[in-house]
C-alpha cells in the first residue's frame, strides 16, 4: 500500500477537524463528538480489524503514518488506542463497544493523572508482558514520533522568524547545533516506530521495546529544545507549544517509560548467546 | 521532513551473501583478540583483502566490465556489516572499495576506469584520501597544496596530514588547488590521483595515542604527475568531494566502531549468575539504539540504491551513530567498575581501554560532529 495514498485523506481530515483550537476546546470539556464522528466516518478505526470481521484488514506496517499523525495533530481522543483495541477485541471474536476506547493499565495510570484530561471512553486494561501491552506501547511511541515532528516544524519556523541581534536566531550556531540534534532524534523516533510497525501483529516484545525506548528517551529532550528555541512565548498558556510538549512528557510515561522497557529488552537480549547485530536482525527487524 | 528516508528490509538476494562472507570474516578474525578486532576498519591485512577480492567481495557495486560484482548498495551493506561486526581486518581495501572506486567510476575517464578499477576489485591496489592539511581541517576548502600544469602533466607541491593508511597505500586521491587562491573557496579545486611511489612524494607515519600508526603525513616537493592524474573536471573538485563524502559518511562503519566491545561486554554479563537492573537496562538501551541506527543506516543505503546522494541523511546517521559508539565505552566502563566484586577478564579490559581511548576520533574522522550538525542545519533551512 502506498503510504501517502493512505495518509493524505487522514491528514486532511485532522488538518481541518483537529485544529489547536479544537484540541483546546475538547480538553476544556467541550464537544468531542463532532471530531469523533468525523474520525469514525473515515473508517480508520477499523483499519486493523480483519476484513472477514468487517474491518479494512490493513497490515500494521501500513499504519505507521496514521498512528504518527495522531501525535502530530495532538488528537485529544484515544484514536490510536481505539484502533488497537478494536483489533485486540476482534482477535477474541468480541464486538467492540461504540465510541472511544482507552487502553489502560498500571503503566498508563501514572501519567494520565494530571497530564491529559481523561476523555469519556470505555476502558480496556492491558497488563503484563503481552502483545496487547506491546501494541499499546507502540501507539504511544508513534504519538511521540508525531508530536516530535510537529515540535521540530514549529521550532524551525520560529527560529527563522524570530530576530535577535539583528538576525534570525536560527542563524546562530548554538541554536543550529541544538536543532540538528532535535532533527536527529525526531527522525530516529519515526524510524524506531517504523521498525516496530514492520514487525507486524501480534507484536512481540523486542520491536515494541525498541520503539518505546527510542521515542521515550528522546521525548523530554525534544520538548526541552522546542522550549529553548521558543523562549518565553512558549511558556505562555496562549501559545500552542504546550499542547504538544505536555503530551510528549505524558506519553513517555504511559505504558512504560524507557527504563521499564530497557530492563525487559535487556533481559531478552542477554538470554541469547549470539552477537548483537544477529540478535537485532532476528528479534527486532526480522 | 526526510519523507524518503524510511525503514527498508534488506532484499533477500543480498541477505543471501551473508553466510559466505561470514565464513571468510570469521576465519580472518579467529586468531585476533577482542582488542585487535575492536580496531575494526583500522586493522590492516593485505592478504585478507586479496582473498576478499578473489571471492568477489570487493567492488561489489561496480559493473562487471570493470571487475565488479554489478550488485547494488544493499549487497555491499551486508558484506561490510559482516566484516565489521566480526572485527575482520579490512583497512587495506577499505577506502578504495568505499569511496575511491565509486569516485573513479563516476568521474573518471574510460582509460582511468580500466586502469584502476579491476585491480581495486582484485584487492591488489589500495587507496588513501588526501583531504586534511596542517592548516585545513574542518575548513577543507582552504587547502593550499597546489598542482600546476606542466608540458607533460602536473607539478605538485604541498602537504597532507592525518591521512589514513597513506604509508601502506599505493595511491592517494588528493584534493588540491589548481587555480585561484584560498579566497576562491570552492572554486579552483581539483582531485588528482597521486602515485605515492612517485619521486617527490614522502610519506611519514604518525603514531596515534593507542600506539598504532594508522595515519600519516605526506609531503609533495615538485612531484611530477602525468596528465591523466586529474580525475573528473579541473577546478570542480569540490562537487566531486561532496559526493564522495556522502559515500564516506553513510556506511555502517559509523555505527559499529564499538560493536566488538559491546559483544564482549554482553558475553561478560552472560557469564554472571545474576545481572543487576542497571546492567539489564544498559543492555536494553544499547540494543534498542543499535536496532534503530542499523535501520537508519539501511535507510541511507536505500537512498544510495535509488541513485540519490544522501548528504544530510548520512550526516544525521553519522552524528547519532558516533555518539552511540562513544557512549558505549563510557557506559561499559561505569558498569564494570560499579561491580568491583565481579572479575573482568584481561581481553575485555584491553578492548575497553582501547575503544575508550580512541573513541574521541570517531566524531573527528570523516567530518567533525560540529561540521555535520552544520550540514544538517543547512538541510533544515537554517542557513
Amino acid at each position: 500500500m502506498d503510504r501517502t495514498e493512505l495518509l493524505a485523506p487522514f491528514e486532511r481530515l485532522l488538518e481541518s477537524a483537529c485544529t489547536p483550537a479544537v484540541v483546546r476546546a475538547i480538553e476544556a470539556g467541550g464537544d468531542a463528538a463532532t471530531l469523533w464522528d468525523a474520525i469514525e466516518a473515515s473508517g480508520f478505526l477499523d483499519a486493523l480489524v480483519p476484513e472477514a470481521q468487517g474491518g479494512a484488514g490493513l497490515a500494521l506496517a501500513d499504519m505507521a503514518p496514521i498512528l504518527i499523525a495522531c501525535g502530530r495533530f495532538a488528537v485529544p481522543l484515544p484514536v490510536g488506542d481505539t484502533i488497537a483495541a478494536r483489533h485486540l477485541l476482534a482477535l477474541r471474536g468480541e464486538t467492540p463497544p461504540p465510541g472511544p476506547i482507552r487502553l489502560t493499565g498500571g503503566h498508563a495510570e501514572a501519567a494520565a493523572v494530571g497530564a491529559l484530561p481523561a476523555a469519556r471512553a470505555q476502558e480496556i486494561r492491558v497488563d503484563g508482558d503481552t502483545p496487547s501491552l506491546h501494541l499499546a506501547a507502540l501507539v504511544r511511541a508513534a504519538a511521540i514520533a508525531g508530536g516530535a515532528q510537529r515540535l521540530l516544524d514549529a521550532s524551525l519556523a520560529y527560529a527563522n522568524e524570530r530576530v535577535q541581534f539583528g538576525k534570525p536566531i536560527g542563524r546562530q550556531q548554538a541554536l543550529q547545533q541544538q536543532l540538528a540534534v532535535m532533527a536527529e532524534q525526531t527522525v530516529a523516533a519515526r524510524i524506531a516506530v517504523e521498525i516496530a510497525c514492520a514487525a507486524g501483529l501480534p507484536l512481540s516484545l523486542a520491536p515494541a521495546a525498541t520503539a518505546k525506548i527510542v521515542t521515550s528517551t528522546a521525548a523530554p529532550s525534544i520538548a526541552a529544545t522546542a522550549h529553548a528555541v521558543h523562549g518565553a512565548i512558549g511558556i505562555s498558556a496562549e501559545h500552542d507549544l504546550h499542547l504538544y510538549t505536555r503530551r510528549l512528557l505524558a506519553w513517555r510515561m504511559e505504558h512504560g517509560s524507557e527504563g521499564w522497557w530497557e530492563a525487559r529488552l535487556g533481559t531478552e537480549r542477554l538470554a541469547a548467546n549470539v552477537g548483537s547485530v544477529d540478535w537485532v536482525r532476528a528479534a527486532v527487524t526480522g | 521532513m526526510f519523507e524518503t528516508f524510511t525503514f527498508h528490509s534488506l532484499p533477500p538476494e543480498d541477505e543471501a551473501l551473508r553466510p559466505a562472507i561470514r565464513v571468510l570474516a570469521e576465519e580472518a578474525a579467529a586468531s585476533l583478540g577482542a582488542d585487535q578486532r575492536a580496531r575494526s576498519w583500522q586493522g590492516f591485512d593485505a592478504a585478507f583483502s586479496r582473498k576478499l577480492g578473489e571471492a568477489g567481495f570487493l567492488g561489489l557495486t561496480l559493473p562487471r566490465d570493470y571487475g565488479g560484482g554489478e550488485r547494488g548498495p544493499f549487497a555491499r551493506f551486508v558484506v561490510v556489516e559482516e566484516l565489521l561486526t566480526l572485527g575482520a581486518p579490512v583497512a587495506a581495501h577499505w577506502i578504495a572499495d568505499r569511496q575511491s572506486a565509486p569516485l573513479i567510476l563516476n568521474f573518471g575517464s574510460e582509460e582511468q576506469r580500466r586502469h584502476y578499477l579491476p585491480r581495486i576489485c582484485r584487492g591488489e591496489i589500495f587507496f588513501c584520501i588526501g583531504m586534511s592539511e596542517p592548516g585545513s581541517g574542518s575548513d577543507l576548502a582552504s587547502v593550499r597544496t597546489r598542482a600546476e600544469r606542466t608540458a607533460s602533466g602536473w607539478r605538485l607541491n604541498g602537504q597532507k596530514i592525518w591521512t589514513t593508511n597513506a604509508h601502506r597505500a599505493d595511491y592517494m586521491i588528493a584534493l588540491v588547488r589548481t587555480s585561484g587562491t584560498a579566497a576562491d573557496r570552492h572554486g579552483g579545486l581539483s582531485q588528482l590521483i597521486v602515485d605515492l611511489k612517485a619521486p617527490g612524494v614522502t610519506v611519514r607515519p604518525i603514531e596515534d595515542l593507542a600506539g598504532d600508526a594508522h595515519f600519516a603525513e605526506v609531503f609533495f616537493e615538485d612531484a611530477a604527475l602525468p596528465d591523466d592524474a586529474l580525475i573528473g573536471t579541473e577546478d570542480e573538485g569540490w562537487k566531486q568531494v561532496t559526493a564522495e563524502l556522502a559515500f564516506e559518511r553513510s556506511g555502517p562503519e559509523r555505527i559499529y566502531s564499538s560493536i566488538i566491545l559491546l559483544d564482549a561486554w554482553i558475553a561478560h554479563l552472560q557469564k554472571q549468575g545474576s545481572v543487576g537492573e542497571a546492567s539489564l537496562r544498559l543492555a536494553g538501551n544499547f540494543t534498542a539504539r543499535l536496532a534503530t541506527l542499523r535501520a537508519m543506516s539501511i535507510a541511507c543505503t536505500a537512498l544510495l540504491a535509488q541513485g540519490e546522494s544522501p548528504v544530510v541523511e548520512a550526516s544525521l546517521v553519522k552524528d547519532l551513530g558516533t555518539s552511540f559508539e562513544q557512549e558505549l565505552p563510557a557506559a561499559i566502563a561505569n558498569d564494570l567498575a560499579a561491580r568491583p566484586d565481579v572479575p573482568v577478564d584481561a581481553e575485555l579490559r584491553r578492548a575497553l581501554f582501547y575503544v575508550a581511548h580512541i573513541a574521541p576520533s570517531f566524531s573527528l574522522r570523516g567530518g567533525t560532529r560540529e561540521i555535520l550538525r552544520g550540514i544538517i542545519a543547512r538541510g533544515l533551512g537554517l542557513r
